[in-house]
């Protein structure tokens, strides 16, 4: 029936695709010889090409004779665009946010009461590209001091911690000579977030010409944390920086949050003119996936998870992002 | 009846023994009673119709016997006896239970059992400390998740984002008196400038056609004297024409930069700016052919 109509008509036709005619019901996988389905195909996705490229062509000239009377050109989707509407979206004038913000743990940070000073650890037996790492993030980081984990016990540390006035600790995991994961704990009983690292580029693999970063208290730019769990992880971020920059050292620390990859980049500035600005970056860069947020310090087994990721539920969209 | 020494002669030395292991230098028993480990005469639990060991299981340690009379039951070959937790009992208890055994036996017999203790403190010691959890990873969420990240770094556009978000910072004034573009100001005194140039606007005409026709008449009139002294003409010409035809060319000139370039920017001083006289010098220098290196 048609499996033998489109079949005679495959070498009949040859290489002439002007008007292929299929009876009505014909799908061009129901034929079951591979070389004449491939061919027959080949001309299907020519044909749709052929229609695809004279409808553009039409409508640029429809757009080109209306002049000014086109109507706007539709805007394409990006993924940001189609992106699933989250519902603890953060809207800026939200007193409840506001009011939670104001008390929450970082609350004596943006206050002012406290001065951060973090606190910067490997896994045990760091290989040279972690400690490398770890001294270049101390550099970035103001008031940061990179101590040595011999076998130490993160419960045991953390006590010793906060009574030596430490405000954050951050733990640099490592798996096969590459630094893979961070925990960023913030100390008096603060939240902590377990993060996956990835690309992590040292500072000599950086192609620049600028020198080392100043001991200047750099800026923090916080770019996309749009929901809930994206502001406090945001206000995490901000309360590793001391809170007044020095805007003479012309630095700044970058968080951007897209597609829940918060991308971090530390860069020198210096503004050529009002509407021009020029950037050269310095220091390392990584990006952080969020992997899980826990309500006290760090307590695998017994503490309270804000937010795990769990793959089964929340990668089934391509749209859904939760930061 | 196996003798020993007929069971040694054939598996032991020359024959097939299943639980042998050979390597270069030497030679293993993995049977599971043997006491040492290694394949010898006096070591093979199958060789010796009198053999001891030391097995631990679940933590607690055993003493394993095996004795000639019972070489007829294999199930009730093997004799076992709990050994105490305490080591220097279990060390007494070996030394009561293997009295007047070789002495070979004895001393092999406590030395596994000591090992097996010493390693026993050490799982206990191990388990108490932090332990490395080992998480799969998935081949396929790995690949997936390192495409998305450069898809989002591709997206992301980071350098323009910083460079926005620097640019609006310093539009707030964030920066306070630090960089010298006083945009705002500037700002409004064009606008200014702009608003006192519109309702001029009717006025400019006026004097241009006045102009117009002023410098018709003159060049009528006399041309070829003042034809070279057209500009100081001009600025000679009475005070009030002087200071307006001087007024509009300024507004002129900034309106013309206004327009011509994105506000916020002091005028140019370009050929597009220029109107009053001026001398274009060019320098010509000299330069010297640099000195070729030749290659021989």
């Amino acid at each position: 029936g048609g499996d033998g109509a489109g079949g005679s008509a495959a070498p009949a036709a040859g290489a002439a695709p002007e008007r292929v005619l299929f009876p009505p019901t014909f799908s061009v996988s129901e034929i079951k010889n591979k070389q004449r389905r491939h061919f027959m195909f080949q001309r299907w996705k020519q044909q749709q090409r052929k229609e695809k490229l004279a409808s553009r062509k039409k409508r640029r000239k429809e757009r080109e004779a209306l002049g000014d009377q086109a109507p706007p050109k539709p805007v394409p989707k990006t993924i940001e665009n189609q992106r699933v509407y989250d519902e603890t979206t953060v809207d800026p004038n939200d007193e409840e946010v506001a009011f939670d913000e104001s008390t929450d743990e970082f609350a004596p940070y943006f206050n002012r009461q406290t001065i951060p000073k973090i606190l910067i650890t490997t896994s045990d037996r760091p290989r040279g590209r972690t400690v490398r790492f770890c001294e270049q993030l101390s550099t970035v980081i103001p008031n940061s001091h990179v101590y040595y984990r011999r076998g130490l016990a993160l419960k045991r540390i953390i006590p010793q911690c906060i009574a030596r006035d430490f405000t954050d600790l951050i733990v640099i995991n490592e798996d096969r000579k590459i630094p893979n994961g961070l925990v960023l704990s913030h100390l008096p009983d603060g939240p902590t977030a377990h993060f996956r690292m990835s690309s992590v580029r040292l500072r000599k693999e950086i192609k620049r010409k600028g020198k080392e970063p100043t001991e200047h208290v750099p800026e923090v730019i916080l770019n996309n944390f749009t929901t809930r769990l994206g502001h406090s992880i945001g206000r995490m971020f901000a309360s590793l920086f001391p809170h007044d920059p020095q805007f003479i050292g012309r630095q700044v620390a970058t968080f951007h949050n897209q597609r829940d990859y918060i991308f971090f980049r530390f860069h020198r500035y210096i503004f050529k003119s009002e509407k021009k600005v020029g950037i050269q970056e310095l220091g390392p860069r990584f990006t952080l996936k969020l992997r899980s947020l826990q309500k006290g310090t760090f307590d695998s087994k017994f503490g309270e998870y804000e937010w795990i990721h769990k793959r089964r539920e929340m990668d089934t969209s391509r749209r859904k992002f939760h930061l | 009846v196996l003798r020993p020494q007929v069971v040694w002669s054939t598996l032991g030395n020359r024959q097939f023994c299943s639980y042998k292991i050979r390597t270069k230098t030497q030679s293993f028993c993995r049977n599971e009673y043997n006491i040492t480990g290694l394949c010898n005469r006096s070591s093979c639990p199958l060789a010796n119709s009198q053999y001891a060991t030391v097995r631990e299981e679940k933590g607690r340690c055993y003493l394993y016997m095996k004795t000639i009379e019972r070489a007829a039951f294999p199930r009730r070959l093997w004799e076992r006896v709990l050994l105490s937790r305490n080591y220097e009992k279990a060390l007494e208890e070996i030394d009561e239970n293997l009295i007047y055994w070789p002495r070979f036996i004895r001393h092999k017999c406590k030395q596994r059992f000591t090992k097996i203790t010493q390693y026993l403190i050490r799982i206990r010691k191990l388990t108490l400390k932090r332990q490395r959890k080992l998480v799969p990873l998935s081949r396929k969420i790995e690949r997936r998740e390192k495409r998305r990240e450069e898809k989002a770094l591709v997206a992301a556009q980071l350098d323009n984002a910083i460079e926005k978000e620097l640019l609006e910072r310093l539009k707030q004034a964030t920066y306070g008196d630090i960089y010298n573009f006083p945009i705002h100001a500037f700002d409004k005194a064009l606008q200014q400038q702009d608003a006192e140039s519109d309702s001029d606007a009717e006025k400019e005409e006026e004097e241009e056609e006045e102009k117009d026709a002023d410098k018709r008449e003159f060049v009528e009139a006399d041309d070829s004297e003042l034809s070279d002294f057209e500009d100081m003409d001009k600025l000679e010409t009475s005070s009030e024409e002087d200071k307006s035809s001087s007024e509009e060319e300024e507004e002129e000139r900034e309106k013309r930069a206004a327009r011509a370039k994105s506000k916020g920017k002091a005028p140019l001083k370009g050929p597009a700016g220029r109107k009053r006289p001026y001398i274009e010098i060019e320098y010509e220098e000299e330069t010297e052919p640099a000195a070729k290196a030749k290659t021989t």
